[in-house]
């Protein structure tokens, strides 16, 4: 069985000239960048090219960025990085639709003496700036917003944030995860003092992170150990990783607005032939303010992990707002704030989509979709009828 | 992803009485569209009390879906006091095992039986009171205590994958432990029961098992029950409010006072209704 892959917010597939330049780092090129000897110090030049094609891909210069394990490492450094740099303040801002990784972390510091604003957002998935402006006092550390959501694909105005709170020198972190590769994403031009971002989600490998820090922003460690990555990040260099990253970031600033633009005509190709075929269903998010990836849409009166399984059957990868496919009993923190009803939170399933993705896999979806979401509905107590599949003897 | 197997996939895949019956005698629902699963049972009864069909209609996830039909196909050619015994562990065992935070979905199909049952007999089932625990998803300490009871529970974790209680703010979970203590502490006096018991080992065990099982419950339908003494293996109680002044309570007596007494003390116990 063939899979359709349009699950590319949870991860992407690793692009085959990533694997490629990564591959030697873990065969013959297995020298430390830190060694005196030229044979770690090849790697090493291997390295600073890769941090050099990171930092043209977001428009920074190459010793703003730190190398880290994860997307989720990068957010632990910012947000600790930002409250010890500023001992005083006491007070932390986010949104209520972030990433666990900030989402959880915001939640252990408001157990540990920090007084927390999460800034509520709209039926459409935007923020509530009125509230968030409201809420920005002298004390607050740091505020951090989440550049595009992973679930609606909502993109925040963190541009404009970033440049106001820069005015008022507060320190303003993005987690830009979802949305490097997919829109343009520069830290030139705007006060962003942190930006997270991470290889798997961009067609590198799992395990390598990156946090952007602007000259000038206080930092702290979050590991401590050697002076790897300036003294910022100590841990011996994850060569491969960091070489894919680069070979990864390269091929974005080649292809990402052709890719975009190719992507987006298979999302809405994709949205509009289901919301087409398929009454009761509805988009979850604002369709002006997306990436062109992704979409949320809801299945009122059916519940995701069954259509999730059924899909499986038929090859088909995506996931699902609702609370059986996570282990929590609750549907997603990101559809409950934007107020989505239950009828249709549960029912929500998310297609992100990647240039791997065909014309022939949407229309696929979009055939075998539709009848999957109305036997479910037959089954469902909901809906109106009901009926034995198989003869009852 | 969970990791279900071939028997519940088979289930959710290919349901079996998926639907309604138009003129059930028996019509159980359970859950909402809120909690994220949701379960409406229908029962056809011919007048032996035998159920002819049984079918369902499932809001839920696979494991939902292969429980209700995993439910209806063991319930078809059983009496109604047959089916009256069927727990949710059956429910889980027909289906081979269902993944540990998936168990509240046979614990659903329990319950609709239930409802249908009282359905059928036209009773009202009285929604188990008691206080509830776990606002989030509604679940109360009697349901909490129940879920111990017959699953052997003995963590919070354990009660959330069956009940779903504790699964959403969290504030609960200290009390839900609470309850698991308690049930569990009972549990081990029960183990440690002698084999033999003195005069004084049995009132005290009596005293225990009314104080803390048997009055607590006659006080939710506004009754109370009164140790007068204990002669030999005769123990003699006086009724009290409600109880006192109901037609039922010989019944209440015998079915309810005797039977937990027998089980909680020892099987050789009597109980008598002390006259005014």
């Amino acid at each position: 069985m063939k899979t359709i892959y349009m699950d590319n917010n949870a991860t992407t597939r690793v692009a085959p000239e990533v694997i490629e330049a990564m591959l030697p780092y873990f065969g013959e090129l297995y020298g430390n960048p830190s060694s005196m000897h030229s044979f770690g110090g090849n790697v090493g030049r291997k390295v600073n090219k890769a941090r050099n094609a990171v930092a043209e891909l977001i428009g920074a210069s190459p010793e703003e960025i730190i190398f880290t394990s994860c997307g989720t490492e990068s957010d632990n450094t910012a947000i600790f990085s930002a409250i010890r740099s500023n001992p005083d303040k006491k007070h932390i801002i986010t949104t209520r639709v972030e990433h666990p990784a900030i989402k959880n972390l915001y939640e252990y510091l408001s157990k540990n003496g920090y007084r927390v604003t999460f800034v509520p957002v709209d039926r459409k998935g935007n923020l509530d700036l009125d509230y968030f402006y409201d809420h920005l006092t002298e004390d607050t550390a740091i505020v951090s917003m989440m550049w595009a959501n992973n679930e609606t694909g909502v993109i925040f105005p963190v541009q404009d944030i970033a440049r106001d709170l820069d005015n008022q020198g507060i320190t303003f972190h993005t987690d830009a995860v979802q949305a490097v590769g997919k829109i343009p994403v520069n830290v030139s031009d705007n006060g962003i003092s942190m930006l997270s971002m991470s290889g798997h989600k961009l067609h590198g490998p799992k395990g390598i992170g990156v946090l952007y820090v602007r000259k000038g922003t206080k930092f702290s460690p979050f590991l401590i150990g050697g002076h790897q990555e300036r003294n910022r990040r100590g841990g011996t260099e994850n060569t491969s990783g960091i070489v894919a990253m680069g070979k990864a970031a390269e091929i974005l600033k080649d292809r990402m607005s052709e890719h975009g633009a190719y992507v987006r005509q298979l999302r809405d190709r994709l949205e509009t032939g289901l919301l087409k075929k398929i009454p009761n269903s509805h988009i979850n998010g604002d369709v002006d303010h997306r990436l062109p990836n992704t979409t949320s849409i809801g299945f009122d009166y059916v519940e995701g992990e069954a259509i999730l399984l059924m899909m499986n059957e038929l090859g088909i990868c995506a996931s699902s707002g609702s609370a059986c496919t996570s282990g929590s009993l609750e549907p997603s923190h990101v559809l409950r704030a934007m107020g989505v009803p239950f009828t249709s939170a549960h029912g929500s399933i998310r297609f992100s989509l990647s240039a791997y993705n065909t014309e022939e896999e949407v229309d696929f979806v979009v055939e075998k979709l539709p009848p999957i979401i109305e036997r479910l509905r037959l089954l469902s107590p909901f809906a109106q009828e009901g009926r034995a599949c198989r003869p009852n003897t | 992803m969970w990791e279900y197997n071939e028997k519940v996939r088979e289930l959710f895949l290919n349901p079996c009485n998926a639907g309604q019956i138009e003129d059930a005698d028996g019509v159980g629902e359970v859950g909402s569209m809120s909690c994220g699963d949701a379960l409406k049972l229908f029962l056809k009864i011919d007048k032996d009390d035998r159920i002819v069909d049984a079918r369902f209609q499932t809001f839920g996830c696979a494991s939902a879906i292969a429980s209700s039909s995993a439910l209806t196909e063991m319930l078809k050619g059983l009496t109604v006091e047959e089916a009256e015994k069927i727990t949710n562990e059956d429910i889980v065992d027909y289906l081979g095992g269902l993944p540990k935070e998936k168990m509240h979905c046979s614990v659903m199909g329990r319950d609709a039986l239930e409802r249908a049952i009282a359905d059928y007999r036209g009773v009202e089932l009285k929604k188990p009171e008691g206080e509830i625990v776990c606002e989030c998803f509604g679940v109360t300490d009697l349901e909490i205590e129940r879920a111990v009871k017959e699953n052997r529970l003995n963590a919070v974790d354990d009660i959330t994958d069956y009940l779903k209680a504790g699964g959403g703010c969290g504030n609960c979970h200290d009390r839900i432990q609470d309850i698991i203590d308690r049930v569990m502490g009972k549990q081990k006096t029960l183990e440690k029961m002698p084999a033999t018991l003195t005069n004084i080992q049995k009132i005290r065990l009596i005293e225990d098992g009314l104080e803390r099982e048997i009055r607590p419950n006659l006080k939710k339908d506004g009754g109370d029950i009164e140790l007068i003494d204990v002669e030999g293996n005769n123990v003699l109680v006086k009724f009290h409010g409600m109880c006192a002044s109901c037609n039922k309570s010989q019944l209440t007596l015998k079915h309810y006072v005797e039977a937990k007494l027998k089980e909680l003390v020892t099987p050789e116990l009597t109980v008598e209704e002390v006259q005014q």
